[in-house]
């Protein structure tokens, strides 16, 4: 009987396997392609294989400069979305007050909107107020949609603490800055450093608002839009194409383990 | 009585900690007010605000002789949307989102109702990594990788020629509206392109729906004599349609605002986003580009509006 319903149709299992290469083959095809001595063209097979393009990538300033601001900007808007995301989610899950649901949507909305509403409506405001654009433009607009992440990653754990856990605290004297950093820390931090770590992966990769916020800087991912609609070095755009993938790789496996015995593992809502 | 009520009550604390945290105690809409107060001017003051900022240029218009915008209320601008060209490309917009949703809810649900009812243990982690990692893989990154495929040196002309069916990939490019010179500038490409990068965020919600369902719901249609096609259409499908449904909000979403896929891998002709891009940037037409994002705000209101009537919400 069991084994009876544990046996999927052939054809089932086929469509299932063909999604999940139509899904990865791609993503692999970009590991090969780092390795061509092809530089003109996308010629496949590649008429050979060599290291040399990571020598050359590692010694291009632009790359490096990129890569540098994509990290800073990553950083500061990650650490902002946990603050603004954490006390989000604490007011909705903890209180019940008018206007809760109103709150949920307004966090969602800056991923909800197609990116490029986000990225002109944030341009168009900085314009009107005069605000030139720099590196503090690119932050705001990835933070704005980094609260999200951290936001659901939070609410979702916040749910598991048990209230009587935060009341015993409090009846055993502590006050409320003590619960917080003895009783609720602890219970949200897996929680929040995978949020942290998917916000960090959301920032990184993000294209289409910074377009809109970046000025004369360059992203990394701006940076590989230029080589996309210009090709100048195929090989080093290749490599780089390669370690980007690599990039986000840790922090979604990392995120994954942080939270996977939980209800509701972190990543799932991009 | 209150004597009796002042013993159990504890002593108030000292320290101006103590203090602020007795104080929040008493006052809870306080503490609710301080936590929310953040979150709030950043979402609500900067992001609302630069929404209804950019909503409010639409109703402006630009001066045709001195391209500055001219700040009188007017309709003007909608009226410019409307015109032939504009609708041209809100319907090619709309008309791609639409079979880019339906083609990944095909290609979703095998993969979300085999991860979903058969795989257990590893396999399942599998299925859930191996649905998560492109998700999250570099969006520039995946573009990057198509462009690769579909170019005319690539892998695709290698696997077709080697299988002696390079007339069929020939034929096809040749058709109108669909073909091109190669399929990196057509619309096949931005097709496949726009299916590939979207899928999980297909896969999820059809997979989160079909875990609700249980596995004796489906012995129970067979065992009363219905066919898997019969089981599919009057059980699975209906139980499913709010997953595919919370999916097909993202998918619809996604393509209406894109405008990097269509632009490096696409024929010249514009999508929405690249409008607004192109009005917005070498046209200085901030009106215009203000009016043409509000066709996907009002597209998707009324899409998300349909969905919460058909409980798509629950299946996120």
């Amino acid at each position: 009987m069991r084994s009876e319903r544990n046996r999927s149709p052939l054809g089932l299992k086929i469509a299932a396997a063909a999604g999940l290469a139509f899904m990865h083959v791609p993503i692999l095809l970009i590991f090969l392609y780092a390795f061509t001595t092809e530089e003109k063209s996308y010629q496949f097979p590649p008429p050979g294989l060599t290291t040399q393009w990571f020598a050359v990538a590692w010694n291009r300033p632009d790359v490096w400069a990129a890569l540098t601001l994509s990290v800073k900007v990553a950083s500061i808007a990650t650490a902002v979305a946990l603050v603004l995301g954490t006390l989000c989610a604490a007011a909705v899950s903890q209180t019940r007050f008018f206007g809760r649901e109103t709150i949920s949507l307004l966090v969602i909305l800056p991923i909800a909107l197609p990116g490029i509403i986000t990225g002109i409506a944030l341009r168009s405001a900085f314009s009107m107020a005069e605000i030139p654009f720099s590196f503090w433009t690119i932050v705001l607009g990835h933070a704005t949609f980094c609260i999200v992440v951290v936001y659901n990653n939070a609410v979702a754990r916040f749910r598991r603490i048990s209230g009587s856990l935060i009341e015993a605290s409090m009846d055993l004297g502590a006050d409320g800055f003590q619960t917080f950093r003895y009783i609720i820390l602890p219970n949200i931090g897996t929680a929040l450093l995978a949020g942290g770590m998917l916000a960090f992966a959301l920032s990184f990769d993000e294209v289409i608002v910074t377009t809109f916020t970046a000025g004369q800087q360059s992203t990394l991912p701006i940076w590989m839009l230029e080589e996309l609609i210009r090709p100048r070095q195929r090989p080093v755009t290749n490599v780089v194409a390669m370690i980007v993938v690599l990039v986000t790789f840790l922090p979604i496996l990392g995120a994954y383990y942080l939270t996977r015995d939980g209800d509701q593992i972190a990543g799932a809502g991009k | 009585m209150t004597a009796v009520t002042e013993n159990i009550v504890l002593p108030d604390r000292r320290g101006p900690a103590g203090r602020l945290s007795d104080f929040f105690w008493k006052h809870p809409h306080v503490l609710l007010t301080v936590l929310l107060a953040p979150p709030l001017l950043w979402l609500g003051v900067v992001y609302v605000g630069s929404l209804f900022a950019l909503l409010l240029q639409s109703f402006f218009s630009i001066d045709d002789f001195s391209g500055l915008i001219n700040y009188e209320f007017t309709f003007a601008t909608y009226r410019q949307l409307l015109s032939e060209t504009n609708l041209d490309i809100i319907l090619r917009t709309v008309s791609m989102a639409a079979i880019v949703t339906i083609a990944s809810a095909l290609i979703a649900f095998p993969i979300a109702y085999y991860a979903a009812r058969y795989a257990q243990g590893k396999w399942k982690v599998l299925f859930y990594l191996g649905v998560m990692l492109p998700l999250w893989s570099s969006y520039l990154v995946k573009i990057y990788a198509w462009k690769l495929i579909l170019a005319k040196e690539g892998i695709v002309t290698w696997f077709l020629g080697k299988l002696h069916l390079q007339w069929l990939l020939d034929a096809w490019l040749s058709l109108p509206v669909v073909g091109g010179n190669s399929l990196s500038v057509s619309y096949t490409g931005t097709f496949i392109v726009f299916v590939y990068v979207w899928l999980p965020f297909m896969i999820l919600p059809i997979q989160a729906a079909l875990e609700r369902v249980p596995g004796n719901l489906i012995e129970a249609s067979s065992d009363l004599g219905g066919t898997p096609a019969q089981t599919f259409r009057h059980v699975l499908f209906p139980l499913a349609l709010p997953g595919i449904v919370a999916g097909s909000i993202f998918t619809f979403s996604l393509t209406l605002g894109d405008y990097i896929i269509p632009q490096i891998i696409g024929s010249s002709r514009l999508f929405i986003g690249q409008a607004v891009y192109a009005q917005q940037g070498t046209a200085g037409n901030i009106p215009l580009a203000a009016a043409f994002t509000v066709v996907p705000i009002v597209i998707m209101g009324a899409y998300l509006f349909v969905a919460k009537r058909m409980g798509a919400f629950d299946a996120l």
